[in-house]
Order: C-alpha cells, then sequence, then structure tokens
C-alpha cells in the first residue's frame, strides 16, 4: 500500500525450538514482497538489527517457562498492537510441558551439574495463560500457507480464515482414505484442529495432534475407539502427553487414560 | 452385428472381452473416464484409462467404522460396494475457485472463469448413487444454476452399473433408490459371472448412450439373460445389510426433538464432519476469499463445510449449536424430515457411507430405530439442548 508507513513487527521468542520462526524464512518468494510491506523491527532468526517498540505486529514464539521471561512477555504485549502467538509451544506449553505432569526439581537435580544455575518455573505455559492473545497458530510447526494468511490478514484489516474444524474435514476434502477406518490405525484427527492439510493421514499415518484439541474435542469417545483399535491406556496416555499435552482437552485425556492405567 | 438396434430402451450383451472398447469410445469422443480405482486400501474415484485400472477381481466387506478391502475368487470388475468418495467430489469439488477480480484504476472487475470445464464420463454409478446426484440437482441446477455445477453435470456421461451385491452398511432398497437403475442413466451395466461366461448386459438409457453403443460389438439380450440379471437383483434386495424404516419419518422425527436418544448419540458423536462429506447428497459449503499480499487480486473459493462445525452455526459472537447432540440433530432432521419440506424429497439414499466412514461407526439406521422407540413421558421437567 503505497504512502502507507510499513506496519512494525516483531518476532519474538520464548521457550521452543525456533522452528515455527524460521517457518517465516522457509516463506521464500513470498518473503522478498513481503519484507516490502512490513518493517522488521525484531527478528533474531533473520537480522540482529533491532528498532523501538511500539509494534504493530508481534508475533510470539515459545511457552513461559521461566520468572523473566512472565515479566518479558507483558513487556511485549504492553508495546503490540496485535499479538499473534504461533506453534504448540506458545498455544499450548509445547513439549517442554511434559514437565507440569513430573516434578522439577527432581529433573534439575538428575539432568545439571550445577543445578543452582538453573532458574526455571515448575511449568509451561502457554502465551495465552498470561496476557490476551489476539490470534494463534497452531502446530509443531505452525503451517506456512496460514501464516502467510494472517500476516495479509492483518495487512488489509481483515479477518483471518483460521477454521478450528477437526483435522478430519481437510483429510476429507483432500479425497484421503481413512487410516482408522481403512487400516484400523489410531488417529487422533477427529479431536485435533486442522490446518496442517492432514499431513500424517495423507501418508498413511495416523494424526499427532500437534494442532491441539479442535473446537469440540471428543476425546472420550475416541478413547473407547482407540481402545477396540488395540491402543492400550499407556499408548493413549502417550499420545496425547506430546506437543500439546498441557491443553486442557489433552490433558483432560492423558489424565483419563492414566487413572485407567492404574486402575484397569 | 451391424443390424443390431441401439437405441434407448434397448437390451444389447456386451462380452467381458470387448469391454475396452467401451473405454475407447468414450476417449474418442472426448470423455475424461473416471470411476473406481484401488487406492490406499479402498476402492475410490479416480481416472481410468485401461481396464486394467478398475479394481479387477477385488471387494470390500464394510462395518459400521470398518472398510477393508478383499479379494475375490473371480475377475469381476464390478464385484464391490461403494467406498468413501462419491461423484460430488467431481460434480461439487472440495475446493473450487468461484471468480478471481482484480483491481485496476476502474475498480474492481471480475475475471469470467477462464478453465474449461472436464467432460467426465463416469464410469460405474450404482442405483443410490444416480438418486444422490438427482437430488445434487435441486440444490445446484434447479431455479438457481451453478455455472461450473450445471456444465459438469450436464456433460458427464454416466455409465451405471446395476449392484448385483449389497454391501453390509447399505440400505438403498430402504430408500427406494436401488439396487435398480430406473433413469438418468446413458448405459447401465449389469456384470454377468457364471462358468466360463462374463460379460455385461447393457440398457440403452439416452440418445448419447446409444450413439456410443454404435461403436460396440453387441448383441442383443436373451429372454435367459434378463432373467439373469432379475436374478441377481433380487438376490442384492434380499441381501442388504442395513434397513431403515422411512415411513412418516418426517413428522416423527420432528415431533421429537427432545427424545433421549439425541444426548446418548451426542455422547458418542466426534463432531469430526467425516459423515457429511462423505455423505453424496450433503451439500453445504462455506466461501472464503483469498487476496494476494497486495489486494490487487482476489478469489473467491468456495469449500465443503458441515453442520458438524462451530462455525457453521456462528452467529454474531457465538454458535447456535454448541453440543454435539445438537449438532448430531441438527443433521439427522434435515437430512431424513425438512429436506422433505425443502426439495419434496428424503436427503439420504441409504448408500451407507455415513455409517462406514464414521469412525466411531454411529450407524444413522440404528439411530432412527431408537428415535422410533417411544419413550415414556417424562416425569421431571426439561430436556437436552
Ligand atoms: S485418517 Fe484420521 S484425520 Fe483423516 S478422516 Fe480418518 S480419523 Fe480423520
Ligand atoms: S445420510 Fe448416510 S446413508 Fe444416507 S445418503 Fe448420506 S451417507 Fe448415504
Ligand atoms: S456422526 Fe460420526 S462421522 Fe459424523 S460427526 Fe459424528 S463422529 Fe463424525
Amino acid at each position: 500500500m503505497p504512502g502507507k508507513a510499513r506496519p512494525k513487527v516483531g518476532v519474538w521468542k520464548f521457550a521452543s525450538c525456533d522452528g515455527c520462526q524460521l517457518t517465516l524464512l522457509d516463506c521464500e518468494d513470498a518473503l522478498l514482497e513481503l519484507s516490502e510491506r512490513i518493517e522488521i523491527a525484531n527478528f533474531r532468526e533473520a537480522t540482529s538489527t533491532v528498532t523501538e517498540g511500539p509494534y504493530d505486529i508481534s508475533i510470539v514464539e515459545g511457552s513461559l517457562t521461566t520468572p523473566e521471561d512472565a515479566g518479558r512477555i507483558r513487556e511485549i504485549r504492553g508495546a503490540s498492537r496485535v499479538l499473534v502467538t504461533i506453534g504448540a509451544c506458545a498455544t499450548a506449553g509445547g513439549i517442554q510441558a511434559l514437565r507440569n505432569f513430573g516434578d522439577v526439581e527432581e529433573f534439575r537435580r538428575a539432568v545439571y551439574a550445577r543445578p543452582e544455575y538453573i532458574s526455571t518455573l515448575a511449568t509451561s505455559t502457554a502465551i495465552q495463560e498470561h496476557v490476551t492473545v489476539d490470534l494463534e497458530l497452531r502446530g509443531c510447526p505452525i503451517d506456512k500457507g496460514q501464516l502467510l494468511e494472517v500476516i495479509s490478514a492483518l495487512l488489509h484489516g481483515r479477518s483471518p480464515n483460521l477454521p478450528t474444524e477437526s483435522v478430519c474435514a481437510e483429510c476429507k476434502r483432500r479425497g484421503n482414505v481413512c487410516v482408522m477406518v481403512a487400516q484400523g490405525t489410531p488417529c487422533l484427527g477427529p479431536v485435533t484442529q486442522s490446518g496442517c492439510g492432514a499431513i500424517c493421514p495423507s501418508y498413511h499415518r495416523g494424526c499427532y495432534g500437534c494442532f491441539g484439541p479442535q473446537e469440540s474435542p471428543n476425546t472420550v469417545s475416541l478413547g473407547h475407539r482407540l481402545e477396540t483399535l488395540g491402543m492400550k491406556a499407556d499408548d493413549r496416555l502417550r499420545v496425547y502427553r506430546t506437543f500439546a499435552a498441557a491443553s486442557p482437552a489433552f490433558r483432560a485425556a492423558s489424565e483419563d487414560a492414566e487413572r485407567k492405567l492404574r486402575k484397569p | 452385428m451391424s443390424s443390431v438396434r441401439r437405441s434407448i430402451g434397448s437390451r444389447l450383451v456386451l462380452e467381458r472381452s470387448d469391454f475396452p472398447r467401451l473405454l475407447e469410445g468414450l476417449g474418442i469422443r472426448g470423455y475424461v473416464t473416471v470411476g473406481p480405482v484401488v487406492r490406499d486400501g479402498a476402492i475410490v474415484y479416480g481416472p481410468i484409462s485401461r481396464v486394467e485400472d478398475l479394481p479387477i477381481g477385488w471387494t470390500d466387506r464394510q462395518e459400521a467404522g470398518t472398510y477393508r478391502l478383499e479379494r475375490r475368487d473371480d475377475g469381476a470388475l464390478f464385484g464391490y460396494t461403494v467406498g468413501p468418495h462419491s461423484w460430488k467430489k467431481y460434480l461439487f469439488p472440495a475446493h473450487e475457485r468461484l471468480w478471481t477480480a482484480e483491481r485496476s484504476p476502474e475498480g474492481f472487475h471480475i475475471l469470467p472463469r477462464s478453465e474449461p470445464e472436464p467432460r467426465y464420463a463416469f464410469l460405474g454409478v450404482r442405483a443410490c448413487e444416480l438418486a444422490a446426484i438427482r437430488i445434487q440437482d435441486r440444490v445446484f441446477d434447479g431455479a438457481f444454476k451453478d455455472p461450473g455445477y450445471h456444465q459438469r453435470r450436464s456433460e458427464a456421461f454416466r455409465i451405471a452399473v446395476q449392484c448385483t451385491q449389497a454391501g453390509n452398511t447399505c440400505f438403498c432398497a430402504s430408500m427406494g433408490t436401488g439396487p435398480r437403475v430406473e433413469a438418468d442413466h446413458d448405459l447401465a451395466l449389469t456384470e454377468i459371472l457364471t462358468g466360463s461366461a462374463h460379460y455385461f448386459l447393457v440398457d440403452v438409457g439416452s440418445e448419447r448412450g446409444a450413439e456410443l453403443a454404435t461403436d460396440l460389438p453387441l448383441r442383443p439380450a436373451t429372454e435367459a439373460d434378463i432373467r439373469a440379471v432379475d436374478d441377481l437383483l433380487e438376490k442384492t434386495t434380499a441381501s442388504m445389510g442395513r434397513t431403515m424404516n422411512a415411513v412418516g419419518l418426517r413428522d416423527l422425527l420432528l415431533g421429537r426433538p427432545e427424545h433421549s436418544r439425541w444426548t446418548d448419540v451426542g455422547k458418542r458423536c466426534l463432531t469430526c464432519t467425516n459423515c457429511t462429506l462423505a455423505c453424496p447428497t450433503c451439500f453445504c459449503s462455506t466461501t472464503e476469499e483469498v487476496p494476494d499480499l497486495d489486494a490487487d487480486r482476489v478469489e473467491r473459493w468456495r469449500r465443503w463445510d458441515s453442520c458438524f462445525t462451530l462455525g457453521f452455526t456462528h452467529q454474531g459472537r457465538t454458535s447456535v449449536r454448541t453440543s454435539a447432540s445438537s449438532r448430531y440433530r441438527q443433521w439427522l432432521t434435515h437430512k431424513l424430515a425438512s429436506w422433505h419440506d425443502q426439495f419434496g424429497t428424503s436427503g439420504c439414499v441409504g448408500c451407507g457411507r455415513c455409517i462406514t466412514w464414521c469412525p466411531v461407526g454411529i450407524d444413522i439406521t440404528e439411530e432412527v430405530a431408537a428415535l422410533r422407540k417411544e419413550e415414556p413421558v417424562a416425569v421431571s421437567a426439561g430436556g437436552t439442548r
């Protein structure tokens, strides 16, 4: 949009692997076009230049795991007009939220030679548990197309198309043969949010739930089905304790499996 | 051979060994032939260029929530029933660009659709599927005409196949849609395999069908051939895996919005949308605008949607149907009840796809049977919302 100042975009990292930020760099052709329309004010993966806030758009990757980060996210929120969280870590606590089910003190002593150097919270939590989030992009990693959709929507002041339906909807539109029905392969697609394009079922594997729970997940009913497909309680516990382990629906499902495991 | 009459109503015989001639005939006339093929452990619809592309010697075993391919002990070309795909994927595709608009100094203007619509030949359309296409015609090709659908539909050459075996989740006989092909076919085939004989009884259903038949080496059907077909269809009707009592269903369902079965099915339903997207008559869609980064060019895309999503009934700030039971009730009462008011027909053709492809095996025939059971008058007030 000629004449208008380019929106200032900050990309921020919390506890994460950087994979989602790299999705932005992975946008290739679109990235060149994008760089003409937005001003990258902070993006350590791409440039060492840092511009002062306020920011029109902040893209936040990673979960909250340290006391300092809890302060930092509030500062970022305060300096940002729109805040978008990206990836399973930022939206559900990520794989590191497995600590929420364990004893962090014990990990610290077992893993680090000098545990006293490690300052960490007992939990890994999603950004929306600390500050208001305007938009979220799920996935581990996020989907490139969804990222561009959000940026384009924000540039033009429209609401983005981000369906919250199940993975099955995308699977069926793609014309995939359902792996659960035709192969008996356990699949989390029915309880998982779409957005990935049903990648795993397209390659004959069950969905691993990396986009977290769909808008109305029924893990209890799916649990019965997984059981009849031979997925026992310990496997169900594990399958829900991955990328979105701390999301309320998947947490409930894993805890339910855990109870069944203890009292078969 | 050339003296054999080929006109609407003709009943002729095509030998299996001459079947490739049918495909050649379609090719010569510029059709893109699509039909059943084996892919990823199921029989789906895809391009057919040679007779070997068909699922020769394969069959399927279906149950609620389960589908398995199995080998047959013969070389039947059509020895199975319907799979996860339906012809709607060609007539009403899952994703379709409706239009493109470009910004110019004078404002936005709509670009005409440039891609020509493919001219399909559908090979192996079952009776229930012809009925399903008739139902979607009322939606897309009735008073309001969807241009893309209209063109694809009117061009499509339809070679029907009468089912010589019923699937375990089939109930077309209950819905009055099959297994006999009665209308809307250009040609209808019935595959007959007895001992060493392997041939097709060909019913000519249209001028186009008669014209194509001029290319084929055909002989007139004998009394015995016709009796063989009738026997096969009778056997199919008798072996339907499911039944549904559709009599008076409209009033019954609309009169039972608080039946406890809705709550019960709501506990099992995953709100995953599989039933609706596999259903050959479900027609709901949503549209989205896809602009480029400059917003100088925008495309409007349509994609399949489902009454099982929250967004489907999003009004104002919230969804009208939040519980799974209310969404299942919406689907079933539309399909089997208010569809009659809207389109003058039931929305169900008894193909069984929603039963087989529901990951948790929710069975429409079982749900209807349960909803038919009268309940004792509720003692306590309140119900299921
Ligand atoms: S393969 Fe998985 S995601 Fe796809 S339709 Fe089946 S259950 Fe749903
Ligand atoms: S409701 Fe089920 S059985 Fe009826 S037409 Fe649709 S998919 Fe087939
Ligand atoms: S009835 Fe079955 S297929 Fe349909 S939304 Fe519910 S769980 Fe999914």
